[in-house]
């Protein structure tokens, strides 16, 4: 039994924007257990007013300087430091470097893929609407495809890595919302799901979102059928376990995970698993455009006036971008859900069940501050996006 | 191997913390990026805050290097006091420079409808989105949305080897053509190469991308040609000034274009 207890954590470590955690423990009892978002609003909705329809792509694209690079990242820079304890992993050079060598070769495959493909790893250059300025040289396509079959190696290290680490044993009901897969592990577009049996269009995003602000955060939350919902990468798996890769589904059981999965530190090794699946995936697809013609790259694009939804599965789960449009081509209003806005909310109910948790164990101080904040880690939040 | 030494004098490793304020995190994810010299670049300095990729904290530093633009009156008591911490202070990025894409909401003269247009009647503290130097001294700029990782290893070497920093004072067409590249006009594309600072290598253009402006103006940029150049070949008013204002260090040119289109629009009425 845990008797008091004062956790405040300000701006947490390792994660992209600013929150707090607060935790009180009195007389055996959580007296306040909160996730507090203090990052500063940018009013990108509110920007893109007025704008030609040309504008969206390369000025959204600034919300987030992270979310391009996806899981790896997450998984070595932001999480493993906890189950090693250290601080970050810059000792880690030091002490493992044979691991840290690993974490920048993963990473850098991702890096120059992105550049090969959108121009930059961040803020890419070559999106735009109708298409891409210009397509990947074959020669850096059939490098990149190498590369992804000699890091399956890598990633089954990191697997045996991860293996080693304890999972902190935490569980707590929720709703888990993502694309639908239709024959396929689901990345743009299709219809919304979620585990508790709700099922809509992507233009219906609001009535699965149900957006509303809140004084503890800068950043809306959501909810759908009950108090929050989560999305991400174990989201996805749990909604469409059945759509990833045979070796990619193996590496998941072999962890003991499998839908309906109700743990958020697992939520890390849902990533790995979704590492193993998109890098067998993506060397599919290079071997299909290899093979094949290529269309011109960029399409004309006609404007005209109207409203367009999209959602597509970014590494931190479903995301959401509206555009209405008047005669002219030019954004008369627009609308962006961003993942770990829907996720705040979900973060908040879990630091109340965790603080609860504690309060019944005889933890210290420093291990339930270091939990919370491996709690919030493990969503790999992205706090700037989610206040945009 | 850690550099120790430069011309056989010992190299002294300054203590260096990063700090964002309003922004997307982007140019500090840009430090950890490069990982083929990440380690080379982490053993010239002394990273003691860093709160994107590390817990510990550390308040003694020498080098500040901020990132973000300043949104907030909590932001600006935090700049003061890193100013007063730091012997160096750096603007990184955009945000930091000329107040990027953040600087966008100001031209709407209207921070009321703003806030609405987001969060509708909820109370939410935000003011005009400002470069750093409009609160404090910047002793050193780096340009860019992203900075580029090639040019902050360059600078970084040279504030540690005590070297002075000197940026391009050409603009970027220059490295684009010695990059020859096709030039986008002659694709059909808008484009501020001609008159944006150098220092990039033609990192948009390179991919068929007319730039942006993102790194502010070149040493005497003749904006007003660069205006007529893209009037000549048909681009409209509004993509001129959405190229001219999406960064902000190229915004007072924006103003002026716009007020007269403005005058020149109500000329046109009366003449009619």
């Amino acid at each position: 039994m845990k008797i008091s207890c004062n956790v405040n954590v300000h701006h947490i470590s390792r994660v992209e924007g600013h929150g707090n955690i607060h935790i009180k423990i009195k007389g055996g009892r959580v007296m306040e257990a909160q996730w507090e978002v203090v990052e500063t609003p940018r009013f990108f909705e509110a920007m893109l007013v007025g704008k030609k329809w040309d504008n969206a792509p390369w000025i959204c694209g600034r919300i987030c300087g992270i979310c391009s690079i996806g899981h790896t990242l997450a998984l070595y820079f932001l999480a493993a430091p906890d189950f090693v304890n250290a601080g970050s992993v810059f000792p880690l050079i030091k002490s493992h470097p044979d691991v840290v060598a690993r974490a920048a070769r993963l990473k850098l495959l991702a890096n120059d893929a992105c550049d090969i493909i959108g121009g930059r790893r961040l803020h890419p250059t070559r999106t735009v609407v109708g298409g891409f300025t210009m397509l990947p040289d074959k020669g850096g396509l059939e490098s990149i495809k190498k590369r992804l079959e000699d890091a399956m190696a890598d990633l089954s290290q990191t697997a045996e890595l991860f293996r080693s680490f304890p999972i902190p044993d935490f569980s707590r009901e929720t709703e888990f919302v993502s694309l639908k897969g239709d024959g396929d592990y689901p990345f743009i577009g299709g219809d919304l799901v979620s585990t508790d049996g709700v099922r809509m269009k992507e233009h219906d995003y609001k009535k699965m979102t149900n957006e509303y602000t809140i004084d503890q955060s800068t950043a809306k939350w959501a909810r759908l059928s009950r108090e929050s919902f989560a999305v991400g990468a174990l989201a996805r798996l749990n909604n469409n376990f059945a759509f990833l890769h045979p070796a990619a589904r193996e590496l998941s059981e072999s962890f003991g995970l499998r839908p309906v999965n109700h743990n958020p530190f697992m939520n890390n090794v849902a990533q790995l698993v979704e590492c193993v699946h998109v890098t067998l995936d993506s060397i599919n697809m290079i071997s299909e455009f290899l093979d094949n013609e290529w269309d011109e790259p960029r399409q004309p694009v006609k404007h005209k006036k109207g409203i367009g939804v999209a959602a597509v599965e970014v590494p931190r789960g479903i995301l959401y971008h509206s555009y209405e449009f008047d005669r002219a081509g030019k954004i008369v209003k627009s609308d962006c859900v961003i993942p770990t806005g829907q996720n705040h909310a979900n973060i908040q109910h879990d630091l109340n069940a965790l603080a609860a948790q504690s309060a019944s164990s005889g933890k210290k101080d420093s291990e339930i501050e270091l939990l919370a904040e491996m709690l919030v880690r493990s969503y790999d939040p992205c706090i700037s996006c989610s206040v945009h | 191997m850690p550099v120790e030494k430069y011309l056989c004098v010992p190299l002294h490793r300054p203590k260096v913390a990063f700090f964002e304020f309003t922004a997307c995190e982007g140019c500090q994810l840009q430090i950890l990026n490069n990982e083929a010299t990440l380690l080379d670049f982490l053993s010239l300095v002394d990273v003691v805050t860093f709160r994107e990729a590390m817990q510990e904290r550390s308040d003694d530093y020498e080098i500040a290097f901020v990132e973000g633009s300043i949104t907030r009156t909590d932001e600006v008591k935090r700049l003061k006091d890193i100013r007063k911490k730091a012997k160096v202070l750096v603007a990184m990025g955009s945000c930091a420079c000329f107040g990027g894409v953040n600087q966008l909401k100001n031209r709407f003269n209207n921070p009321k409808w703003v806030k609405e247009q987001v969060y509708g009647k909820f109370p939410v503290e935000s003011e005009v989105a400002r470069p750093l130097e409009d609160i404090v001294t910047i002793d050193l700029k780096i340009y860019g949305c992203p900075i580029k990782k090639e040019e902050v290893e360059k600078i970084v070497t040279n504030l540690v080897l005590g070297k002075s920093v000197n940026h391009p004072k050409y603009p970027v067409c220059m490295e684009c053509m010695a990059n020859e590249n096709i030039c986008l006009y002659k694709l059909g594309e808008p484009c501020l190469g001609p008159v944006t600072r150098a220092g990039c290598d033609a990192w948009c253009p390179g991919s068929r991308c007319g730039c942006w402006g993102c790194r502010g103006p070149a040493d005497a940029a003749n904006v007003e040609q660069i205006i007529s150049i893209m009037e000549e070949h048909n681009f409209s008013v509004d993509t001129i000034i959405d190229r001219l204002e999406c960064f902000g260090g190229f915004r007072g040119f924006a103003e002026e274009l716009k007020k007269k289109t403005v005058k020149s629009k109500t000329k046109k009425k009366r003449a009619g």
